[in-house]
């Protein structure tokens, strides 16, 4: 059957380690979202040329500019590019470790942990760095609940994901709560904060991610990316070839939850970068495995892109950033399962 | 309790560090292996004689998968240790054991969009390191599987694409390519048809003469078990039944002890070897049993 076709060499053979267009779609995102990180710094009342912004942002700039820059919009675009990184990582260390494309931190209940953590504090009259801390105690519990519920003797994927969407439904359930408990002011702030905003972000929002990213995205990119491909392949071939899978499952989850978690804390529970981010690169890279590096690439890309559409798409009006994400990846997932569907696949 | 400490003296406590004794580069002993609290198999002793092509064979569920998984390492035994060159397996660094001993097992995924030059490339990870990824050495090892297992023209194709038969070559040439003097195989022949499985059985024989390499394989035809093994075990409930050459161990008085099926055995017309023939269905009660 299939040997009677003539054979389509897609790709070179000889099995090269490292993709080059899996480095090219990686290099080309990450342009992008430094394009789309001049343009927003660039954008606003006081509007700058993108050879105004780069100046400044190397140290050229007048006084007011400077502190337009490094004050204001910088923290932003920043913040964009470290949430849209570290949900993109996350997203894609979860669908590699559950081998399922579905299996997100939005939909395994880690996200909504961090919504009830950052709730709970809202309701008791927190302030935004305690809220930013209820967010990142919320997920690490949600995350160290599930592990432990998932476990016998191991973790398996299966497992995971029903117990995640268990608690999805239970803390989503929560949360509805806490948000009637709370005062109207109180509730109106929360609302924005769970649709995911990066509005008047400054660089002490940044920090704790951008602290935990310089840790963890070396460990989980350098470290396990490659037993990670391994492992897609089945947990007895993985312990066949070295790999020790479970105490890698062990760091990747610890890994990504403090990733999700620490993005919610910084953005509030910004959706479908971390589901769609990492499909996208495959789709892109065609490449097989977690590809997270690329993916890391183009979650940036895609919420630096998000927030630029959310300042400029209706003049004098912001959107909240969460409010893209959710439109274009809700919308990306219709187109694919669409096409998918077309394609005769499911 | 008293069989850990038994073999807590026997395997460790003699022998020379990176030395082991005349026994078997690999065995198991006293083995219990259980899922969770389901015990499958108690006290279980196993050798598998260097440069043989060993065969596990018994009915379903009697507990072979489970002796293959626990020799490769990725089943801990509940008791009781399995020895690679007379030290605890567990005992072993992965990378290292990975080094001496590759594993098929029965189900293994192809990632999506890999081509078979990736895959078998994959075999290599016990070889590479962080900063040494991959070698002039690597690539040769890869053609060469390649070319053992007949799939180096398919080289650059997806394995999506491949029949059953080529997938099934392209995973042994991965397991291959990990270059490990021992080769444990679960069911290679599974979901293939006829010409295939013989294709598969021709290339594991012919891998076990080259090199001096050992295999091990979970067969379930016991035909193809007689007729390709060097040493057959024959299991039953958990326990070895039988082990020795095909010759030995394939009687009809055995066959109908491990499988309860009554059966003559009459010499293989193509090569001398015991062939399994099941008696007819008789029309009398006390007959069928």
């Amino acid at each position: 059957m299939s040997a009677a076709r003539p054979v389509p060499v897609r790709r070179i053979a000889g099995g090269l380690p490292l993709r080059f267009r899996a480095v090219a779609v990686g290099a080309g995102c990450l342009l992008l979202a430094l394009v789309f990180g001049v343009l927003a710094v660039g954008g606003g009342d006081y509007p700058m040329s993108p050879s105004d912004v780069v100046r400044t942002v190397v140290g050229g700039g007048s006084p007011a500019e400077d502190f337009i820059v490094h004050e204001l919009r910088l923290p932003r675009v920043v913040t964009a590019l470290l949430v849209g990184a570290a949900l993109a990582l996350a997203g894609a260390v979860f669908q590699s470790l559950v081998r399922n494309p579905l299996g997100s931190p939005d939909l395994l209940g880690f996200t909504q942990g961090s919504a009830a953590g950052a709730l709970l504090v809202v309701v008791t009259g927190g302030g935004s760095a305690a809220l930013a801390g209820g967010a990142v105690l919320g997920g690490v519990v949600t995350g160290a609940v599930i592990y432990a519920l998932a476990w016998r003797g191991g973790l398996h994927g299966h497992r995971l994901v029903l117990v995640g969407i268990g608690a999805t439904a239970i803390l989503t359930g929560v949360n509805g709560y806490l948000l009637t408990r709370g005062r109207l002011m109180e509730a109106a702030r929360a609302m924005l904060w769970l649709t995911g905003s990066l509005d008047g972000r400054g660089w002490e929002d940044v920090l704790p991610l951008l602290v935990a990213m310089s840790m963890l995205a070396p460990v989980v990119l350098l470290g396990c990316a490659r037993p990670l491909a391994i492992t897609e392949m089945g947990d007895d071939l993985a312990r066949g070839l070295g790999v020790r899978v479970q105490g890698l499952r062990l760091v990747l989850l610890t890994a990504a939850v403090l990733l999700t978690s620490l993005a919610a804390a910084a953005a509030g529970p910004v959706s479908f970068v971390a589901l769609t981010a990492p499909h996208l690169t495959r789709r892109m890279t065609g490449a097989p495995g977690p590809n997270l590096l690329a993916a890391t690439c183009t979650g940036a890309a895609l919420l630096t892109g998000a927030d630029l559409a959310a300042q400029r798409l209706f003049a004098g009006h912001q959107l909240p950033v969460g409010v893209v994400t959710g439109v274009l990846g809700g919308g990306y997932l219709v187109w694919l399962l669409a096409a998918q569907r077309k394609a005769g696949r499911i | 309790m008293t069989q850990t400490i038994e073999h807590g003296t026997s395997g460790q406590g003699n022998g020379v560090a990176g030395m082991h004794d005349d026994g078997p580069r690999l065995s198991g002993s006293a083995l219990t292996l259980s899922y969770d609290k389901r015990v499958v198999a108690e006290n279980l002793d196993v050798a598998i004689p260097d440069r043989s092509f060993t065969v596990i064979i018994g009915p379903n569920a009697c507990g072979k998968s489970t002796l293959l998984r626990a020799l490769a390492r990725t089943l801990r035994p509940a008791a009781g240790t399995v020895l690679l060159d007379g030290r605890d397996i567990t005992s072993l660094p992965a990378r290292k054991v990975a080094r001496t001993l590759g594993l098929l097992p029965q189900t293994s995924v192809a990632p999506d969009g890999i081509t078979v030059a990736e895959l078998v490339g994959r075999g290599r990870y016990p070889h590479q390191r962080l900063l040494r990824q991959w070698s002039a050495d690597d690539e040769r090892v890869v053609r060469e599987s390649m070319e053992a297992t007949g799939v180096a023209d398919l080289a650059g194709r997806l394995v999506d694409e491949l029949s059953g038969g080529q997938r099934q070559r392209v995973w042994i040439a991965m397991a291959l390519a990990q270059e490990t003097p021992l080769l444990l195989l679960d069911e290679p022949t599974t979901y293939l048809d006829i010409a295939h499985q013989i294709e598969v059985l021709d290339l594991c024989a012919r891998l076990h003469e080259e090199r001096g390499r050992t295999l091990v394989a979970v067969l379930h035809d016991l035909n193809h078990a007689a007729r390709y093994a060097t040493h057959l075990i024959a299991m039953r409930d958990g326990r070895v039944v039988a082990a020795g050459t095909p010759g030995e161990v394939m009687t009809a008085d055995l066959v109908e002890e491990v499988f309860r099926l009554p059966c003559r055995v009459i010499d293989d017309p193509e090569t001398g070897t015991p062939l399994v023939v099941p008696a007819a269905r008789r029309r009398t009660e006390s007959a069928t049993r």
